[in-house]
């Protein structure tokens, strides 16, 4: 049983991979709670276990893949144990669906788009042929496809990507999840594209008032759309916050790194600023804060001891040891102290 | 910037490219024209379908063109060249492409991904040398030593791209064709990937040739933007011009599509959306004209006259 104002809660959580023989961690004691109709964007590198998380939400977990501790509950069930296939169609769609990366791969090449559509919306819920085209040109016109009756009869090859993602979210709807899991839905796209898609993202959460959870590497896509965010290092919560807390307030070295490196701070003549090294390699134990050898401001104990999710506010959470009563007081860098003046200043001159 | 005085590595010349014929016939790429100096960093933006890679490719003489001219180090290099002249400037003219995955031989090594140039053009003397000119290049795009002996398949996205991108500085090009090389890596490496395209361009010399889709990434790399759309080229400028006084109206609507990282700012702006039938080129047939210095529009006579008046300075 969730909390009140809750839909879903992870306590505890620890996935393990078997891989050529030795078990690696994918996701390391993970606490989270979603609220009912937020939008909470996880913002993390590839291999931080963004979309490893998120799957065991659906139940997708890759084979070899398990929760080897902790617990997911949503609303009245308890997804972590979970074992049957047909315990998750329940779930799965209905209750919780998932938009992918790629809506080339997504979509089946030879049925046509309406067909597709109206599949799910038969199976879901339970209409008639008839009535399920209706709904989904309905579901197509929402999401913006011109000309619907038209386009209901052709083939994902007559889309343009950004079509072809609109019928992905259309498809997603027809189930009318409570909760839409957005998986980096706009990497693939151009950016005009992707702020369209943005944009129609939030227009359809105002009108079905589904909660969503938005995953992508790219911090600058989703201050326009997210309530909170949630970063994610090597398998870990390093951060949450508000989304004003994360960009004008954070408290984490990796979250600092993040929008320090955003292009769009970049000054001209300067080198962007990197973090240097590569993500730890899963196959060895991690000790410590993760973060730590490509941390300059790490100190002795990062390397020893895993720091605890620091409380800065009620809603802002941090997993670093520079929260600690003893740690020296750091300034975090320069580039991002002033952004918001800073972005004034550039949107201004761009006009 | 004076750009009289800068030698022109690579010249497009009233480009055409065309794919089918007959009924079936496309012009994806229409009356293209210009210039890349030597040691800049000159980037095509344009949405996918656009014609930016098709214009890439061509340059590296992987898509045939139908008309025009392209000049590389003052010698023509579309149409019928000699193989031994093909074979030159195929070192030359380096590409990292968009798709990591179906770029990269499935069945080789990493080592030796890294190295087919390098045997291709027997470009070290003992194996010792080669194996240290690719774990250079391994750790400079962010690799590790062990994954050296590894495949593709298992390295993710924007670690194969990493290794395409390998695959081609270790050449020592001239000109490098990167088409949207950083849109699989992830932000803290596509900032070190950038940093590096960087640093080649500022220590080697090397001239790139990028096509991107992202405005806020080309504006941090480039020397001056060209932004396509449906095979043109509708405006052309250095890169602090553009940002500062963008003409054309679809230059304006990617600028409006740049996410910006700012809660308050991105939640109250608004995307400007470009509607290819607002000109009216009924009378007027448009041309790429000189707006200002090194500013170039495509617009009719009447249009020109209307950008001008809102030109600041």
């Amino acid at each position: 049983m969730v909390s009140e104002g809750n839909i879903l809660e992870v306590k505890n959580l620890n996935v393990s991979f078997r891989v050529r023989g030795s078990e690696i961690e994918a996701i390391h004691d993970i606490s989270l709670d979603l609220r009912e109709h937020e939008t909470l964007a996880i913002v993390g590198e590839s291999g931080s276990g963004k979309s490893v998380l998120t799957k065991t939400f659906t139940g997708m977990l890759e084979t070899n893949g398990r929760i080897s501790q902790g617990t997911v509950d949503y609303k009245n069930s308890r997804l972590s144990d979970l074992k049957l296939n047909k315990q998750w169609t329940k779930i799965r769609g209905k209750e919780i669906a998932t938009i992918f990366q790629d809506p080339m791969t997504s979509l089946d090449p030879i049925h046509t788009i309406g067909s597709q559509i109206s599949e799910v919306v038969v199976k879901h819920q339970g209409k008639t042929k008839k009535e399920a085209k209706k709904i989904a040109i309905d579901l197509m016109k929402k999401t913006g496809i011109p000309n619907a009756e038209k386009r209901y009869n052709e083939y994902p090859f007559e889309y343009s990507g950004g079509m072809r993602q609109r019928i992905v979210i259309a498809i997603a709807l027809a189930c009318r999840p409570e909760v839409l899991i957005c998986d980096e839905p706009t990497t693939a796209l151009d950016v005009t594209i992707q702020a369209q898609i943005l944009d129609l993202i939030k227009d359809l959460q105002q009108e079905y008032q589904f909660t969503i959870i938005f995953i992508t590497h790219d911090l600058g896509v989703v201050a326009s759309i997210a309530d909170r965010i949630a970063v994610m290092y090597s398998g870990r919560i390093v951060e949450i916050g508000t989304c004003e807390e994360i960009f004008y307030d954070s408290r984490h070295p990796y979250t600092w790194s993040l929008l320090s490196s955003l292009p769009q701070l970049a000054r001209k003549g300067e080198d962007l600023k990197s973090i240097p090294g590569t993500p730890p390699s899963l196959y060895k134990k991690i000790e410590g804060d993760a973060f730590a050898p490509r941390n300059q401001y790490a100190m002795g104990v990062d390397f020893k001891a895993e720091p605890p999710m620091f409380k800065v506010t009620d809603t802002h959470y941090a997993k670093t040891w520079l929260l600690d009563k003893r740690a020296p007081k750091v300034e975090k860098p320069e580039l991002i102290q002033n952004l918001h003046q800073h972005m004034i200043e550039m949107t201004k001159e761009d006009n | 910037m004076n750009n009289a005085n800068r030698e022109t590595l690579l010249s497009i010349k009233d480009l055409e490219i065309t794919f089918g014929s007959g009924k079936s016939k496309f012009v994806a790429v229409q009356d293209v024209n210009f210039d890349i100096f030597k040691g800049e960093i000159f980037s095509l933006v344009g949405e996918s379908g656009s014609g930016k890679t098709t214009i890439g490719r061509a340059v590296l003489g992987i898509n045939p063109t139908s008309k025009g001219e392209i000049i590389f180090e003052g010698k023509q290099i579309n149409g019928k060249i000699s193989s031994k002249e093909k074979f030159q400037i195929e070192r030359k003219i380096q590409m990292i492409f968009q798709d990591p995955s179906a770029s990269l031989n499935e069945r080789a090594t990493v080592d030796y991904i890294i190295s087919e140039g390098l045997y291709n053009y027997k470009l070290f003397k003992t194996e010792d040398e080669r194996l240290n000119k690719v774990r250079e290049m391994l750790e400079a795009v962010g690799l590790l030593p062990e994954q050296l002996y590894r495949y593709p398949h298992e390295f993710s996205g924007g670690q194969r791209q990493r290794i395409g991108i390998a695959r081609a500085l270790i050449m020592n090009p001239d000109l490098v064709v990167a088409d949207e090389p950083i849109s699989a890596l992830d932000m803290s490496i596509r900032a070190q990937v950038l940093n590096l395209l960087k640093k080649f361009q500022r220590e080697q010399g090397v001239t790139f040739l990028f096509v991107a889709h992202d405005l806020s990434v080309v504006r941090y790399i480039s020397d001056r933007i060209a932004v396509i759309r449906a095979g043109k080229i509708l405006e052309l400028a250095e890169t602090e011009e553009l940002f500062k006084n963008p003409i054309h109206p679809y230059t304006k609507s990617l600028l409006s599509a740049i996410p910006i990282p700012d809660p308050q700012i991105a939640r109250s702006r608004k995307n400007i959306i470009y509607n290819p039938n607002m000109h009216d080129y009924s009378i007027e047939k448009p041309e790429f004209r000189e707006i200002r210095t090194g500013h170039f529009v495509y617009c009719s006579d009447s249009e020109a006259i209307e950008y001008k008046k809102n030109i600041k300075d």
